[in-house]
């Protein structure tokens, strides 16, 4: 199966990376952004997809600094 | 004192640890390498600075699940001296040795400059060579340096004193929470810090400031 997980960094953490992303839009004419963050999207094939939270929890998220999704897509 | 120092891929400044910790009177220090989990007999561990595995995924995430980072893991839980330099730093924190965890800086920038470190706590085994409210010159060089950790968590640190360094003179460089340079486990036997104490040990590159932490180490060690 096909699975992705979507990782964020936590609320209330604060994300330069959106900050710059959203102080870079309104240069280039785009107006009414707010509220940016800057995540990643794992996406892997797993034999086994309710191994998925371990693996999260383990390896693919830090969850002191993140907070995680798993979408899974067969 | 035999000091080991580990050598993952994508590690640049072990060679420097390894002359560091020669500079105390009486050490030897032999590279460890990541995928032997023999400690080979040292007395203390030094993880040191780079680019361990790419730094891929998160700092330190990947390097923390070496072989042997599970005998360091197992070393420190018998009192072993294991001290994390800049991302050694974020590899003890990723393998759960240290509290908290680093962040990109908050300018984006990779840094590259000497700081000026205050010295919060004089103890024994890694600040014991230094007097409370000294200011050690010590060089940065990282883009993923900002310390964390949750608000209860660095009330518990400071209770515990196991601040032991700070950004001194509001020149904290990253972001850090509470300016907090480097920090200790509860039990006191790990270290972590992000500042480079390996690159200040010779008057020629500007100061020898950071010798006094292999020295404390020594010390400690007797």
């Amino acid at each position: 199966m096909r699975a992705r997980v979507l990782v964020r960094p936590k609320a209330g953490i604060l994300d330069p990376q959106g900050v710059a992303v959203e102080r870079a839009l309104p240069a280039l004419g785009f107006e009414g952004v707010a509220n940016v963050h800057v995540g990643r999207l794992i996406e892997l094939d797993v034999e086994d997809p309710s191994q998925l939270d371990a693996m999260c929890q383990k390896l693919l998220v830090n969850p002191l600094i993140e907070d995680y999704e798993i979408l899974e897509h067969s | 004192m035999k000091f080991g120092v580990i050598r993952f891929p994508g590690s640049c400044d072990e060679v420097d640890a390894v002359l560091a910790c020669e500079r105390v009177p009486g050490a030897t220090a032999q590279i460890l390498w990541h995928g032997d989990a023999d400690l080979h007999g040292v007395d203390a561990i030094v993880v040191p600075g780079g680019f361990s595995y790419g730094d891929y995924l998160r700092v330190g995430a990947i390097a923390r699940f070496s072989p042997v980072m599970e005998s360091v893991i197992a070393f420190s839980r018998e009192g072993g001296l294991v001290l994390g330099i800049c991302n050694g730093f974020q590899v003890l924190c990723e393998a759960g040795l240290l509290p908290g965890a680093l962040l990109p800086n908050v300018g984006l920038r990779f840094l590259c400059r000497q700081v000026n470190v205050e010295v919060v706590q004089s103890r024994m085994p890694f600040t014991a060579d230094m007097s409370v409210g000294e200011r050690l010159s010590i060089p940065v060089k990282h883009t993923t340096g900002r310390y964390y950790a949750p608000a209860q968590d660095l009330e518990r640190l400071d209770a515990h004193g196991q601040i032991l360094l700070k950004y001194a003179n509001d020149g904290n460089p990253n972001g850090s929470s509470n300016d907090i340079a480097g920090v200790s486990n509860e039990a006191g036997n790990v270290f972590g810090l992000m500042p480079h104490p390996e690159h200040a040990v010779d008057p020629l590159t500007g100061s020898t400031d950071g010798l006094k932490v292999f020295l404390s180490m020594a010390h400690a060690h007797g």
